[in-house]
Order: structure tokens, then C-alpha cells, then sequence
């Protein structure tokens, strides 16, 4: 931060973009040096891609075990704010004070409601790929990502609505009762259809089905048959004879409702409001109720007893029906109003027909449509002759022919003005009309009626219709009056439209529209008068049933918000939108058909035509759904969810979170090898890759980590690992660099399928070069090829070729030159770490710079700070590295986005106010016991109120309870008023694990005023119901067992006090190197003070001879800057000529004496909170390869001292020969030296650039340029660098020739035979080693492995920590490195130490060991014993166990042979209570 | 011993590891004896044997250490 001024508008928080483990480490640095984090991850849960794992290499640690209890405390610290399924949408502003704009998916579950009970899981009848598992089995549209994901919630996936709920007028959740079909639940089906529409049976057969024209499956083959799917689930009810009365779950009200005709609309209008609690009678003009559907579909469509049934339902529902009742004569609205009814709904339909208009209509034998089928329908004899005329070529008009032709008529010729293609009826109804014998005749329209002579009509003519549609595509027919045609028949058929009788209405003072219909609001339906309201086809003119039912429902709506003086039209602007599923590699699946009556069999009757499906047929015919919406919406879960959590209203939602930095750990995306045919990955299941294979392997997996090929589970007897798929492959337009971890992967998962397979399992790794450039990576690979017998063939396979028995076949060239074929079971592809597409789009949102493999820019000397100011980078999206470099540089970009924002640290943190404890010391147990149903997940298995009242007997309970969800808020509530009200001093919770929940509970008894140690918790869940759901009996006494355990241990636990310890703010580092000062640098920045030690006399380290980083920056001036602001920094004092002679204290408060001058020594003691050591390495000295015998032997080291000063040797030399592994990698030595390869190469590239014409050879053992470095090998070989491998066991031979001209040999494995060089140059690619610190470390008791390097606390998760509390690592004392992983190393453990440093105190003790001095016989067993070196022998003379750095593992306790040592809350009385109490019988009190 | 022979078995288990086993052992809902009962300790290395004898005292047919 600049300017003084500025700092006030500074933000004390920080954004982290990724909640992978990059994302994890980097929010609880911060959030534990006093910043409040806004944490975003894109999943429904963090954890990663590390969470998918299942070991982690060097150490085979499983990688949840690791990563979970992160997991868990990232979840829940106070100062981390999650926001899950959020992306970034904006950002604004500038570094110290950003506004970035978050977007949140809706995840359909309320996350402060959800307890993960999984009972939306069991219901969900969706299944859909399980992308956490590679798509290698399935999971269900209601999930949670993985069992252990934070937040401990689940979500719901959803792609919009499906395009048929959005498409059917009435929003069936049509893919809801397809999914229910599918799963058999066909009554749950029918209940869901009739949420949203009361009709499946009318509408399973005279629906026109417009959701089929939107159906995804349309675009493959056919749509599906909804319209079949319902009506199967209405007849299959009607089979049962059992009737799904809706449940009326409102109030019953006082207010009634009038609704005016009992067709579709008013029936459903009614249908809703008797569901709100409203009395509805209804109103019906004709003597039977059902409208349209009764009397203007033909019964062979729609049988009478069908329809019956559905009006039957309404009925039931208590709707009154009045039939024979004609409105404006036996009721008006006077009459309405005045019995008392709160409003009218109107819809009377649409039952007149439309006159033609021209000559002789009138004359008998003239029928209209509509009157005909009416009176067909209602039983009357209608009377018509052998040869009939049908005017029209609607759906009506059809009906109109075919009922004819069941009333006898010979001849039915249907006669309309469209052509064929143009005609308004449905084509499957055209199409019935053919097969009925109906003669269609298209583009005529009527001219005039011929009549006999008994003025009976006889025929009528018809002029050519030359266009029906004008160009604006309006009704305005055409006629060619030239071209006549006269049609003969005895009965005339007219049925061109249809109109509403008005009749009685206008009179009512109801206002009419202009078409003739009735006038209302489009949206409410309400008429000019307030209380009546207007609907169906009187209101819109001739429609569907469907939509009939769609406007009855709105009607509704607006009836209830009517009567309870509501807004009519608020939120009912809904606009219904759909995306599609990708259909592309979709396989066909042709309709089920649907049996229908014999053509022949239909004549003269009027039986059903469509017999439907059975249930086989709705079951196949279902499995077709292509699940567009992914969740159905079909409401299950909302069911099944006691905690009334599921919503599946839920809106995105924008936030804005105000930041002063922002990190961005967006991660990578697995690559995809499926667009490569020759690697047979996307259609050949025993291809697998890694990340898929992970997921064979693990414990949590698809085959529960029983090792097996998917194609048939059989167990694979041979498995093949391909390298650098998607890596270091410029020829198939891949990506370029190396992934840098898939070497080690590869490694790994042959030693674990070797641990899982119970037979001789085959594992061969085919690759270029093996990469194990990391700590103890080289020593694994060699127990890999030693130990393990795993087969490494350097050769790269071009080709996998499916052979039978689910077998591949890969041919590969040995490195004899020889083509081999192998067969193996199974292949698994090394897959690399492709950029991250959302990342990408980040970076743009951010304004972040991308390099050329669009992975973050960033430079060597700042690797974590991106091109803007105050946005910073770790992790994959860096660039490709393992996990605890990500840690590692996670905790870089903590310190980082937290330097510029020190003096609002601590300003947005938040801290609970905690009531004062109680004293409990003198009293006696009073035990409280909580026993969770968990929903139905306890309750469900095990007798919860026999456990409970079980619990009442037990000894020292006073109080038991059972609850529906125990960590539900409300009930957290209680369990605070309920422990007060009875004086509970322990506190026994029965339900789920510890791990997750005991953190949750000890906050809320300590709220009550309890010590959180005096809480015990009964795991009756996740080790007893979930594990014994088919022994209910038995789960019920083992969870008595372990509430009767848990209840002795309770009686013997006690309060455990913290206390507070004041910090010293300052560290102590110890390392004059680029770690050293990069670590006093970045604690000074912060206000902290810092002393730098140095025992040479002067700073700067190797970097000081060191020329450029691998990517071209010089290093000179960055030290020399360094240098200067340590120099000169008004928080860092630099002793040089010093050493640390003692040290003691512990976390927070270290004392260290320093002696200044060696002989004449001056000693200065300073305090320290936390310690730094970073004592760096320094090059190996090699006693061979001539080196110190020729001058032209130069080491690493000596040949960029001679490049810096442009030594006339190199100028002078015409070739130059690099070897490389000059002690690393051999038997004195194992470990690779990581930066020699990239070094060698880099300076290679620098001879043939100043001299192209140089001949420069490289010898080699692998090449390992790993990450982005690889692009400097391929400049190399671009640049004509000649690369020469040798095996260990045949190095280069060097000696000194004749005229002191050296002469290397060395065997090509190109030529297969000795080569000989004589270089005017020869480089040695000397390896580095630790600084000689013996006596340094163990003064600070830090640990080093046999190579001499420091051993941080955990391979994985701890890079920079030691076991011990409050010390810290950095650069090459840990391990070989590049100076940007040096810089990034010491940034972080700055930002360790920050946690410590940032606070004023800590709280130390708790579960922690203690010493009782009376027993402690000095035998110093805790002080070998404990793990973290924290027992030391005081100067008492007894051993002393400082709780600070106590981790409470309890080991000194079981080891101390004088049973002097005591681990709190697991004493030995309290565990051995546990066991008394498992095998004692509780006596009933 | 009698066919129906159910042995009690008390469990020792890390709460870093085999304790989070056991749970998820829950989540998968896999099946395993009731006989089984688990005491979370805060790392194998607190059992004393002590405990182990003890449970055996008590009634134990069995008592594992896992973590």
C-alpha cells in the first residue's frame, strides 16, 4: 500500500477463488492471521480433485484421511464465508479494496436446514453420471458430491426446467411422473400429475400434446408418448379401483365460489379452490356435467365413464355440481351474489357453431357440427343419410366424419378450403380419418346448397379455393368462382367453427369482446366486474383441454388472491424457459406403439379406438426420457425431507463482497484423451485413466476399492500405464509441457493395484522419461522397479487396438529397437493436467494474463503475484505441480494478498461472546442425554424411545430427550434452555460422528455456560443405524450399549481449562539466503519484527553466483535488492557472523541467544515468537569426471561464475558436453536434484545462442524439465543441442587425452554403441546438498531425513511446518529447488508464522498431556517417545510437557512406564469406563 | 463354543483414520456384525495395554487396535 491515506479504505478480507486444497490452505492461513475470507467454489462441495484420490505418493496416505479434517475446519471456521455453486461474475476496484460481484447457483436445498440425512437421495429417482466418480457409476439428481464433502449439505441438479413441463400449458412435471414410471412408483406418479392437472385420463387421450414437439427426443429419433405415459398411470388406477382423492390440506373456509359450466375450465377451477379450502358449486347448463368433453369429444375417443371417473374425483373433493341449471335464467349473478357466493367464474364454452352464410343453410338436412356430436353424445337419435358432406378440416369436423360414419352414414366425404398439408386438424387425427374410410377432398369452398324438391338440401357446390392465407399469413381465402364442383349427399354437415351462446348473458351486464366471446384480463381473468371472473374457450375461443385446464388453475389463483384481497397480478410474470442435454453421441430407441382397435371393428360403434400402454409397454416407452431437466421436479424429496429444506423455487442470487485481495486457485480440468481414437478410451471401458482409476482404487469408489476392469468386473491380471497423455505432445496439437506429476502417479498406482490384487498382478509403466524429481520421489521409484518388480519400459505406445475378451493390445518398440506386442487386461492412461475452462474465463473476468499454455503468468522472482495488483495465484492454475507445492504456494499467496493489507487485519474478524463458565468442580454428574432421530436415518432402524427411556436408567442422568434433528438450530436452542433448566453439567449426545458434529455441540453447551469438555458423544448413526439397517433389533441394543458407554465416560470427565499466552510478535530466522530474507522481508512487511542470522558475512546465499531463473530473469539485481531493503528495513535487525548457540521457550515465546564473531564472540539473547529456518544448501563437490584435475571441468556453479564474466574460455570453445546426475540419483545419494536438468538445458540454449555453429551435447539419465521448463528442452533441441542417454550403470567415460584434450565416451542408445566426444568444455551437473547444521538442529530439535534434508511435518499437507509448534522451513534445508519454489516456500512460512504472529495470545491446553512430578522417574521414555520432541527434563528434575506444543496423540502416556503422565479427556479411568461399562448391565434405578 | 457364539469385540480406533473408517463405512452403508464396538481414541498410540487387558477382563472375546 502506498499513501498513508489510502490505508483507511483498506479491507481486512479476502477473496479466495477454488476450494480445492490450494483454495483450503490459502483461506485457513488467512482466516487464521485475522482476515475474513469469502471462499467460492463452482461444486456443491469443496475438496477438489485431491478429495477424488485415493493415496497420496511419496507416503501411500490416503488422501481423505488427509484432507477431510481440513475439510472439516475450513467448513467451519468463523472467518471463512463459503459460497458454494458461485462463480465470479464482476469485478471493480483496486488492490486493498475490490468489489467482486458473486454469482450462486441455486443448489435447490436450503443449506442452514439440511442435516445430510440423505433421505432426498432414496426418493430421487433420477439417476444421473457420478461425475466424483468418473462417471464410473451413477448417483441421483439429489446428492451430495461425496460422503465426507463440505459443507455437509446436499444439493439438487437441475438444468432448467425439462422441455415438456415448460411446454405443457398446465407445467406437468412430465419428466417427474416418466422418472416415477420408470422407478415403478406409479401411484406417486399419478399424485404428481395431479399436482398440476386433474385430468390424465381425459388428457392421456384427447391431449395435443405440444410438450411432444419439444421433446429432446424428438431431435433423435421420435418424441416420447406422453400423452400414452399418463393415461397409462390413469388406467392403471382405474384397474385398481382405488381413486386418488387430493388431500385438502387448507383450512376449510367460510367463503364460497360460483363457477358457470362444468367443462375442463371450471372443473379445474374448482378442482384448485376446493385445494385452498374454498365451498365450490358448480353451475351446468346440459343435463351432465363435463362440458366439451362430454358432449363435444366423441366417445370413442374419450369413454363416458373415463371422464366420469375424473369429474367423479372432483365431486369427492366436495365440489357441488347443478346440472340442468342455465345461467341468466335459473341464476344471475344477483341471485349469485346474494347466496352468499364471494365470487363467478364463467366459463360456458363455446357450444353454437358458425353458419357459412350462404344459400338454402337453412334447408333440413343441414346439421351443425357441433349440435350433431352433441346430440350423438347425449343419446339423442340423430338422423342422417347414406351419403354424408362434412364441411371443415378441423378436429371438429373430423370428429364430425367419423361419428357419421359410426351412425351409419355409407359415404363421409369431408370437404374443406386448406390444402392437404394446410388443414387445421391434428395430422394423427387426419390420419384416423383416412384409416376410417373418410373421404378427404382439400381446397373447395362452398358456394351454395343444392335442395330437392321437398326443399330438403341434396348436395352442395363448391368453388376452388386458390389460397386460403393471404402473404401475412391471415384468414382471407381466395376463390376461382370459374372452377365449380358439385358434391351430392342427403345430410350436410357444417362445422367450420364454433361460437358461445350469449344468450342471458349480455343482460347480466358481462362485458363481451369483439370476436363475440367473454371479455377479461389476460393475465388474472378478471372481468370488468370485479368479483366474476372469465376463462376457457368463451374467453379465448377454440382450444385444447389442457389449455382449458391451464386457465382454470390461473382462474383459481386469481380467485383465491380476489377473496383475500391480494395483488392479482404480482410475481405471475413467469416466463418458462428450457435448455436442451447435449444429444450427440445419443443412441436410438424407437417408439413404443400404441394398440389400437382394428380399423374393421370400429364401424357402427363407438368403443374405444386406443387401448393404450400396458405396464411393460410405459415402462419401455418411459426409459426413452433423456432426463433434459436432470432433477424431474417430481417433488419426492420435498416429501421426504422432515427438515424442510428441499426448495425448488430457489433463485440464483447476486452478492457483493467488498475485498482487499484476491487469490485465484481455480485448479485444472483432467485431460481428455477421448478425441484420440488410437488410445480407444471413448469406447473401450478397460481404458481407463488415471483419475478414473483413482476411483477404482479407492475405499469409497465404484467397486468399494476391490480392483477390477469395468467391462466385467473381473479382477485385471496385467494393467499397462501410458505416459504423458495430453503432455509434452506437440504432434497431436496437445499440450506442450509436462505435467510434472504424472510420473509419480504412475508410480503410485502400481504399488497400490498391486496391494489390492490378491494375484500376481502385472504392472508395466511405458513412458519418455521418468520424472520423480521430488522429495523422496526418486527412492520411491527405485522400490517401485526394486522391491515391487513393477516393469518401467521407455518407449512411447502409439496404438491400443481392442482385442477379444475385453483384452488390448499395445505395440511398442523396446529400447533394443525391437517391435513387441503385449496384451494386458487393462490400460490406464497418465493423463495430464489440461487448463481449466471456468479458469480461463476467470482470468478474463479478473483481468488476469494467461501464458502462452493459458495458465496464469507469473514470474520467477514473484511466483504467486499475477499481472494485476493485488490478485494472486496458486496451485495448478500456476502452472502443473503435486500437492504440497500447491499447499505450499497456497500459503505463499496468503502472505501475499495479506502484505498490503496488514493495518486492517483484525478489522472484520469475528469473535463469539461467550457467557462465563460455570463451576462444576464440586458437583455430583448430572448427566443430560440427547438421542437424535436423524429424520428417519436413526429412528427409522432403531427404537429411539426405547433408547431414550434406556437412557433415563442409566446412572447420574438426570434428563433424556429424543429430537427429530439434534444439530437443527432450534433444537440447539432448546438443548441451551433445557441444560440450564435441569443444572446439566455433562452432556451426552447420541447421534452421528464426532468427527463432523462434536464441534457443533461443544459450541452450543458452552453457550449454556458448560466447559466444552464436558461433552461425550454416542456415534448411533454412522456406526450403529447405518451399518445395522437390517437388524433393527440389534442396532436399538447397541445403541443402548453406546449411550450406556458414553454416559460412565461423561461421569468422569472434567473441565479443562485454556490458557492464554501472550505472543511475542516477532520472529527469529535463521538463513541469510534468498529464503532467509524473502521470510524476514515478507514478517517485517507486516510489522512484524524479525532477526535474520547469517553465519557467513554476507547475504545472499547460492544466489549470489546464480545468473537467471529458468524463465530468463536475472537474479543479480533481485538480490542485490534484497539485500538492500533487509539492510535497510526499519523491522528486521541482520546479524551476520552468527550463529543460534541456544534456544529454548515454546510457541509464542522462544528465547535464542546469538553469538556474534567466532573467537572473540559476542552473544545477544532475542525473543521470538515463531522460528524460521531456512539454513539453505549448497553444491555437491565431485571427485570425478576429472573435475579439479582439468581446467575445463567446471561445475554448475563454476560455469555460471564464467558465463557472468564472460570467460574467454567459452568463447574460445567449439563443443561442450553436459552430464547430468553428477551426484544425485546413485547409491550414496538417491535423490534427484530437480533443478540440474533445467539448468544444463537453460545453459546449453545460452552456448548455442552466442555460438550456433557449438557443437553441445547433453548426457543424461532422464530429462526432467518438468512443468512449463519443458518448453526450454524442446528450444534445445530445436536449437540443435544433442541429447545423449546413458544408463547408471554405464556413465559417461571421461579422461585426459592426448594434449590435455578431454575425451568423453559414452554409449549412444540411438547407435547402440560407445561414442566418443572431445569437448573443449565439460559441465557437470552437480547436484546440491543440505548445509552441514548438525548441531544447529538439533539445538531447534528439528528432524532430517539420511540425505541431511529437514523433515517437515507431513509430506503432503505441512511442506512448511515442523512437528514441533511454531517453526518453520524454507528453500534448499528442505529439499533441492528452483529459486521461484525457494521464494514461494518462504512466503509461506511467513504466512504460517503470520498465524501465529497475528495474535496478541493464544490459548494453549486442553486435551493435552500432563506430568505428575511425584511419579516421574526421569527415565526420559516421553522425551524418545513423543513424535513432536515437546517432553523435555526441567530444570525440577522431572519431565515437563508444555502445552503449547502438545498435540494430545496421548503416546507418552501409554509409553511412561511409571504411569507419571496423564493425557486429559482420555485418561485412563475415562477409557476404561467405557469398556467396564460395555460389559456392565446398567441396574434400573 | 456353541453354533450361535456372538464374541464381543471392542475396537480401538485413531479418530484421524480407522474411526473415520468406521463412518464411512456408514455413509456406504455397508453391513457389518453388531458385535463390534468402537472406543475413539486420539491416536493408536494412547491405547495402553492396560486397556486392551482390561476389556478382555471385562468380558471381551476379542479387542483390535486400528489405525
Amino acid at each position: 500500500m502506498t499513501t498513508a491515506n489510502k490505508s483507511n479504505d483498506v479491507v481486512g478480507s479476502v477473496l479466495v477463488v477454488g476450494g480445492g486444497i490450494a483454495g483450503i490452505q490459502a483461506s485457513l492461513d488467512l482466516a487464521d492471521s485475522g482476515y475474513l475470507v469469502k471462499m467460492v467454489e463452482g461444486q456443491s462441495a469443496i475438496g477438489g480433485v485431491m478429495a477424488q484420490l485415493d493415496k497420496t505418493f511419496p507416503t501411500n496416505d490416503c488422501a481423505m484421511c488427509v484432507i477431510s479434517p481440513k475439510l472439516v475446519e475450513a467448513g467451519r471456521h468463523l472467518n471463512i464465508d463459503l459460497f458454494t455453486t458461485t462463480e465470479v461474475e464482476k469485478i471493480e476496484g483496486e488492490a486493498g479494496n475490490f468489489k467482486v460481484t458473486l454469482l450462486e447457483r441455486p443448489r435447490y436445498i436450503e443449506m442452514d436446514k439440511c442435516t445430510a440425512c440423505g433421505e432426498c437421495t432414496k426418493v430421487c429417482p433420477i439417476d444421473v453420471p457420478n461425475q466424483f466418480d468418473m462417471n464410473l457409476r451413477e448417483r441421483k439428481a439429489a446428492y451430495k458430491l461425496y460422503p465426507q464433502g463440505m459443507p455437509s449439505a446436499f444439493a439438487i441438479d437441475k438444468r432448467g426446467t425439462a422441455p415438456c413441463k415448460a411446454t405443457c400449458p398446465a407445467h406437468v412435471s412430465i419428466q417427474g411422473y416418466i422418472a416415477l414410471i420408470n422407478d415403478g412408483r406409479y401411484k406417486e406418479a399419478l399424485k404428481l400429475f395431479k399436482q398440476d392437472h386433474p385430468f390424465p385420463a381425459v388428457c392421456g387421450r384427447v391431449c395435443h400434446h405440444p410438450c411432444e414437439g419439444e421433446c429432446t427426443r424428438n431431435d433423435v429419433d421420435q418424441p416420447l408418448a406422453i400423452r400414452e405415459l399418463h393415461r397409462f398411470l390413469a388406467d392403471y388406477e382405474k384397474q385398481s379401483g382405488e381413486f386418488y382423492i387430493p388431500e385438502i390440506e387448507a383450512e376449510k373456509r367460510d367463503e364460497k365460489v360460483a363457477v358457470v359450466g362444468s367443462g375442463p375450465a371450471g372443473l379445474t377451477a374448482a378442482y384448485y379452490l376446493l385445494q385452498q379450502g374454498y365451498g365450490v358449486t358448480i353451475f351446468e347448463k346440459l343435463p351432465e356435467p363435463g362440458g366439451m368433453m362430454r358432449v363435444g369429444i366423441p366417445e370413442y375417443r374419450l369413454p363416458r365413464d373415463i371422464l366420469a371417473d375424473e369429474i367423479n374425483v372432483i365431486q369427492k373433493m366436495g365440489a357441488e355440481i347443478k346440472c340442468g341449471v342455465t345461467f341468466g335464467k335459473d341464476i344471475t349473478l344477483e341471485s349469485l351474489k346474494s347466496e352468499g357466493y364471494a365470487a363467478c367464474f364463467m366459463a360456458i364454452g363455446l357450444h353454437g357453431g358458425r353458419n357459412l352464410g350462404v344459400e338454402n343453410e337453412d334447408a333440413p338436412g343441414v346439421l351443425q357440427g357441433v349440435d350433431f356430436l352433441r346430440d350423438a353424445a347425449m343419446g339423442k337419435d340423430v338422423e342422417i343419410g347414406e351419403d354424408v358432406v362434412v364441411v371443415g378440416g378441423g378436429n371438429v369436423a373430423i370428429d364430425v366424419a367419423l361419428t357419421a360414419k359410426r351412425k351409419g352414414a355409407k359415404n363421409v366425404t369431408l370437404i374443406c378450403l386448406e390444402k392437404r398439408e394446410e388443414m387445421p386438424a391434428w395430422e394423427h387425427e387426419i390420419e384416423e380419418a383416412l384409416e376410417g374410410d373418410i373421404t378427404i377432398v382439400n381446397s373447395f369452398g362452398p358456394k351454395s346448397f343444392f335442395i330437392d324438391k321437398g326443399n330438403k338440401v341434396s348436395g352442395i357446390e363448391f368453388k376452388t379455393c386458390t389460397a386460403v392465407f393471404d402473404t401475412d399469413g391471415r384468414f382471407n381465402p381466395q376463390y376461382d368462382d370459374n372452377a365449380c364442383q358439385p358434391y351430392f349427399g342427403d345430410t350436410i354437415i357444417v362445422s367450420i367453427g364454433q361460437s358461445t351462446n350469449l344468450e342471458g348473458i349480455k343482460e347480466q351486464g358481462i362485458a363481451i369482446s369483439r370476436p363475440g366471446g367473454l371479455e377479461a384480463d389476460p393475465v388474472t381473468l378478471q372481468t370488468p366486474i370485479d368479483w366474476v371472473f372469465a376463462g376457457g374457450d368463451a374467453f379465448y375461443g377454440p382450444k385444447s383441454v389442457v389449455d382449458a385446464v391451464s386457465c382454470g388453475k390461473e382462474a383459481a389463483e386469481s380467485i383465491h388472491r380476489f377473496i383475500n384481497g391480494l395483488d392479482l397480478t404480482e410475481g405471475r410474470d413467469k416466463k418458462w424457459e428450457f435448455v436442451k442435454p447435449d444429444i450427440a453421441n445419443e443412441p436410438l430407441k424407437a417408439r413404443t406403439t400404441v394398440r389400437c382397435l382394428d380399423p374393421e371393428a370400429r364401424e357402427c360403434n363407438f368403443l374405444e379406438v386406443s387401448f393404450g400402454y400396458d405396464e411393460n409397454e410405459a415402462k419401455n416407452e418411459a426409459e426413452r426420457c433423456l432426463k433434459c431437466g436432470i432433477c424431474s421436479e417430481c417433488y419426492q424429496c420435498v416429501d421426504a425431507c422432515l427438515a424442510k429444506a428441499v426448495n425448488h423455487d430457489m433463485q440464483p442470487k447476486r452478492t457483493v463482497v467488498e475485498v482487499g485481495s484476491v487469490i485465484l486457485a481455480p485448479g485444472f480440468t483432467p485431460y481428455d484423451p477421448s478425441k484420440h481414437a488410437y488410445y480407444a478410451y471413448a469406447n473401450h471401458p478397460n481404458v481407463l485413466t488415471a483419475l478414473e482409476f483413482e476411483r477404482v482404487l479407492s475405499a469409497s469408489g465404484p467397486y468399494q476399492g476391490h480392483l477390477m476392469r469395468p467391462s466385467d468386473h473381473r479382477e485385471p491380471e496385467k494393467i499397462a500405464w501410458l505416459q504423458c497423455i495430453g503432455s509434452r505432445d506437440i504432434n497431436q496439437c496437445d499440450h506442450a509441457y509436462c505435467s510434472g506429476v504424472c510420473c509419480m502417479y504412475a508410480a503410485k498406482q502400481t504399488v497400490i493395484a498391486k496391494e489390492h490384487s490378491d494375484k500376481n498382478l502385472d504392472t508395466a509403466v511405458f513412458f519418455m522419461d521418468m520424472r520423480t524429481y521430488g522429495k523422496d520421489f526418486e527412492r520411491y521409484y527405485n522400490r517401485c522397479k526394486d522391491e515391487h518388480g513393477v516393469r518401467f519400459v521407455r518407449s512411447r505406445v502409439h496404438t491400443i487396438d481392442p482385442v477379444e475378451d475385453d483384452n488390448l493390445r499395445l505395440r511398442y518398440v523396446n529400447e533394443d529397437g525391437e517391435i513387441v506386442e503385449e496384451l494386458f487386461d487393462m490400460v490406464v492412461l497418465s493423463i495430464g493436467l489440461a487448463p481449466n475452462e471456468q479458469a480461463i474465463q476467470l482470468a478474463d473476468t479478473m483481468g488476469v494474463e494467461l501464458n502462452s499454455h493459458k495458465f496464469a503468468q507469473t514470474s520467477d522472482l514473484a511466483p504467486v503475484a499475477t499481472n494485476r495488483e493485488g490478485i494472486y495465484v496458486c496451485g495448478v492454475f500456476q502452472g502443473p505441480k503435486d500437492i504440497p507445492q500447491s499447499v505450499m504456494e497456497a500459503s505463499a499467496a496468503s502472505a501475499a494478498a495479506a502484505k498490503n493489507l496488514s493495518m486492517a487485519r483484525g478489522t472484520l474478524t469475528r469473535t463469539k461472546q461467550l457467557p462465563p463458565e460455570q463451576d462444576v468442580a464440586e458437583q455430583e454428574p448430572r448427566v443430560g442425554v440427547f438421542v437424535c432421530n436423524c429424520g428417519i436415518n436413526i429412528g427409522g432402524v432403531a427404537d429411539v424411545p426405547a433408547v431414550r427411556e434406556y437412557a433415563r436408567t442409566l446412572p447420574h442422568v438426570v434428563h433424556v430427550e429424543d429430537n427429530l434433528f439434534t444439530c437443527s438450530q432450534d433444537t440447539q436452542d432448546k438443548m441451551k434452555v433445557v441444560i440450564q433448566e435441569n443444572n446439566i453439567n455433562r452432556v451426552v449426545v447420541a447421534s452421528c460422528s464426532p468427527r463432523t458434529h462434536e464441534p457443533l455441540f461443544q459450541e452450543t453447551i458452552r453457550e449454556a455456560g458448560l466447559n466444552k469438555y464436558l461433552f461425550e458423544m454416542a456415534n448411533i448413526r454412522d456406526q450403529n443405524t447405518w451399518v445395522h439397517m437390517n437388524n433393527p433389533e440389534k442396532a436399538t441394543e447397541k445403541a443402548k450399549d453406546l449411550i450406556r458407554m458414553a454416559v460412565a465416560k461423561a461421569a468422569y470427565i472434567e473441565p479443562l481449562h485454556q490458557v492464554s499466552l501472550d505472543v511475542t510478535q516477532s520472529a527469529l530466522v535463521v538463513g541469510g539466503g534468498v529464503a532467509g530474507m524473502e521470510a524476514a522481508l515478507g514478517i517485517a512487511d507486516q510489522g512484524f519484527q524479525a532477526y535474520l542470522v547469517e553465519r557467513s558475512d554476507q547475504l545472499g546465499g547460492n544466489a549470489l553466483w546464480l545468473r537467471q531463473t529458468w524463465q530468463g530473469e536475472e537474479i543479480k539485481p533481485h538480490v542485490t535488492a534484497l539485500i538492500d531493503r533487509v539492510e535497510n528495513h526499519a523491522h528486521i535487525r541482520a546479524f551476520l557472523n552468527t550463529e543460534v548457540i541456544e534456544t529454548g521457550g515454546i510457541l509464542g515465546n522462544f528465547t535464542s541467544t546469538l553469538g556474534t564473531g567466532g573467537e572473540t564472540m559476542t552473544t545477544v539473547a532475542v525473543e521470538h515468537g515463531v522460528t524460521i529456518i531456512a539454513t539453505g544448501g549448497k553444491q555437491y563437490e565431485p571427485n570425478e569426471f576429472l573435475y579439479g584435475k582439468h581446467p575445463n571441468v567446471l561445475s554448475h556453479k563454476e560455469m555460471d561464475e564464467a558465463m557472468t564474466a564472460e570467460d574467454p574460455r567459452i568463447a574460445a570453445a567449439d563443443s561442450a558436453v553436459f552430464i547430468q546426475c553428477v551426484g544425485s540419483r546413485n547409491e550414496e545419494f538417491p535423490s534427484c536434484s530437480r533443478v540440474c536438468c533445467t539448468h544444463s538445458v537453460k545453459t546449453a540454449i545460452a552456448l548455442k545462442k552466442q555460438k550456433p555453429e557449438m557443437n553441445v551435447y547433453i548426457t543424461y539419465r532422464d530429462i526432467r524439465t518438468y512443468g512449463f521448463r519443458e518448453d526450454l528442452y524442446r528450444k534445445a533441441r530445436e536449437l540443435g543441442v544433442i541429447f545423449i542417454r546413458f544408463d547408471q550403470q554405464a556413465p559417461p567415460k571421461v579422461v585426459n587425452g592426448d594434449g590435455d584434450q578431454i575425451s568423453v565416451t559414452v554409449k549412444d542408445h540411438v547407435l547402440g554403441r560407445p561414442i566418443e566426444i572431445n569437448p573443449d568444455l565439460l559441465i557437470l551437473a552437480t547436484g546440491i546438498r543440505p548445509n552441514e547444521n548438525k548441531d544447529l538442529f538439533e539445538l531447534f530439535k528439528v528432524p532430517i531425513n539420511a540425505e541431511g534434508f529437514l523433515v517437515e511435518a507431513h509430506a503432503k499437507l505441512r511442506p512448511v511446518d515442523f512437528g514441533s509448534e511454531g517453526i518453520f522451513m524454507a528453500g534448499l534445508a528442505h529439499y533441492p529447488k528452483s529459486i521461484d519454489e525457494t521464494i514461494s516456500q518462504a512466503q509461506a512460512a511467513v504466512s504460517r508464522a503470520s498465524t501465529v504472529l497475528s495474535k496478541p495470545s493464544i490459548m494453549v491446553g486442553g486435551v493435552t498431556a500432563v506430568v505428575d512430578a511425584d511419579k516421574c522417574a526421569v527415565c526420559c521414555t516421553c522425551v524418545r517417545t513423543c513424535p513432536y520432541n515437546v517432553p523435555m527434563i526441567g530444570p525440577e528434575g522431572h519431565a515437563v510437557i508444555d502445552a503449547a506444543g502438545c498435540q494430545g496423540c496421548g503416546c507418552c502416556v501409554a509409553e511412561c512406564p511409571g504411569k507419571a503422565i496423564t493425557l486429559n479427556h482420555f485418561t485412563d479411568q475415562q477409557l476404561i469406563a467405557k469398556t467396564v461399562a460395555l460389559f456392565t448391565e446398567c441396574v434400573t434405578a | 463354543m456353541s453354533a450361535t457364539f456372538e464374541p464381543q469385540i471392542v475396537a480401538f480406533c485413531c479418530k484421524y483414520c480407522a474411526y473415520a473408517a468406521g463412518d464411512l463405512a456408514g455413509s456406504m452403508r455397508l453391513n457389518y456384525p453388531p458385535n463390534v464396538k468402537v472406543v475413539q481414541v486420539p491416536c493408536t498410540g494412547r491405547v495402553d495395554i492396560l486397556h486392551l487387558l482390561r476389556a478382555i477382563e471385562e468380558g471381551a472375546d476379542g479387542v483390535y487396535v486400528a489405525g
